[in-house]
């Protein structure tokens, strides 16, 4: 008869999770970091608009480039992740549900990191 | 999942009308009605009030619509000058004090419901027991761990200043009503109201349960939930800024991580 607890008890539930300054502390310095690396990847690309296949793959190879490339891909995804970890906090409730887009959340973002670093190494060490 | 409709039985319906006899300078309440006992929808019930025998306040509108029109009208107050807090509701889709909210203030019709996404006593009146409890849990109280002196606790001027903004609270829960984040999470987010005041701990110098009080507040949801969506801040009808505490907390929990 969990209705019969008292409202203190509610308001109290399991107690502190003892986390999140470390989630607000990450999601801040990921924001930062975007700054730089948005406006790289922007411009880069604005810059680049209409050359061709060959003047592209010639660009990616250049270290810097394939770096900063890969920083952006890693910070960006993982910025998402937490991104969509708060949406999901806020609005979807109930154990299983909260669970199943957890995992979707981590599993999409993990793969589209995986595969863009995967495609710039390739391009960075292709022949 | 969070809730952007209304259940069935919450819709709310068009009520009644009840004019003024007899007077020329009229303005028109559309007031929240639920009676928890008849098994009715709400409903909306617009009080057609004469304002040249009308105080100046959307509080003597609603105390004159119950006196004169329907004693069945059932809404919260005290203390009729902002003090007490008790008045709180939705008035032209903002939230605040009726007591302190002038009725000139309104352009068009005065539209009147409780505070939101709360659950509905009857008419005006929120059910607030969850706030209540989210209040006590934070504490409101001096924590010490020193023994008791034998005179008062000293504060300097310059800490006792710290606490302006902050001590001037009514618990009203304006803006806690406001916050999307509350809608929402109410259950496990304490909500600005309840923020602001464990703040009002946190920076109390003659306080030394600190630490502890941060360890409470350190949750996902307790505190995290807030996203400085600002309404809090916007709705307080005593002009205070809940979610600069809540911005004040978070460094608090920073600064202590090194």
């Amino acid at each position: 008869m969990s209705d019969m607890n008292t409202p203190l008890s509610k308001v109290r539930g399991l107690g502190s999770g003892k986390t999140g300054t470390e989630t607000f502390i990450s999601h801040r310095i990921q924001a930062v970091a975007n700054i730089p690396l948005v406006i790289f990847f922007i411009v880069s690309f604005v810059g680049n608009a209409g050359k061709s296949h060959a003047e592209w793959i010639a660009w990616i190879k250049q270290p810097i480039v394939s770096v900063l490339l890969i920083l952006f891909i890693l910070n960006f995804t993982n910025h998402m992740r937490t991104g969509l970890q708060e949406v999901v906090e806020d609005y979807v409730h109930g154990h299983g549900n909260k669970w199943a887009a957890t995992l979707a959340i981590r599993f999409s973002c993990a793969l589209i990191a995986g595969l863009s670093v995967f495609s710039i190494l390739r391009i960075a060490f292709g022949g | 999942m969070a809730e952007f409709t209304l259940p069935k039985n919450s819709v709310v319906g068009k009520g009644k009308t009840v004019k003024a006899e007899g007077a020329t300078n009229t303005k028109a309440f559309s007031v929240y009605r639920w009676n928890p006992d008849d098994g009715e929808n709400p409903r909306m019930d617009t009080f057609e009030v004469d304002m040249d025998s009308c105080g100046p306040m959307v509080l003597d509108a609603l105390i004159k619509i119950k006196d004169e029109m329907d004693s069945t009208v059932t809404f919260r107050r005290s203390c009729r000058e902002g003090v007490c807090g008790s008045c709180a509701m939705n008035i032209d889709g903002k939230n605040g004090l009726a007591c302190t909210t002038a009725i000139e203030d309104v352009k068009g019709d005065v539209s009147i419901t409780p505070l939101p996404h709360q659950e509905v006593v009857k008419d005006l009146v929120p059910d607030l027991t969850n706030f209540y409890a989210q209040y006590a849990s934070i504490k409101p109280w001096l924590e010490t761990q020193s023994p008791t002196p034998s005179k008062e606790r000293l504060q300097s001027p310059e800490d006792r200043k710290k606490l302006d903004g902050l001590y001037e609270c009514i618990l009203c829960a304006c803006c806690s009503t406001s916050c999307p984040s509350y809608w929402w999470n109410g259950d496990k987010y304490l909500g600005p109201a309840v923020l602001l005041q464990a703040y009002r701990w946190l920076v109390d110098s003659r306080d030394e349960n600190t630490g502890e009080r941060l360890d409470n507040l350190e949750d996902p949801f307790r505190l995290y939930r807030c996203h400085t969506i600002m309404n809090c801040s916007n709705a307080c009808p005593k002009g205070l800024n809940p979610a600069k505490a809540i911005a004040e907390t978070k460094k608090m929990m920073v600064e202590r991580k090194g």
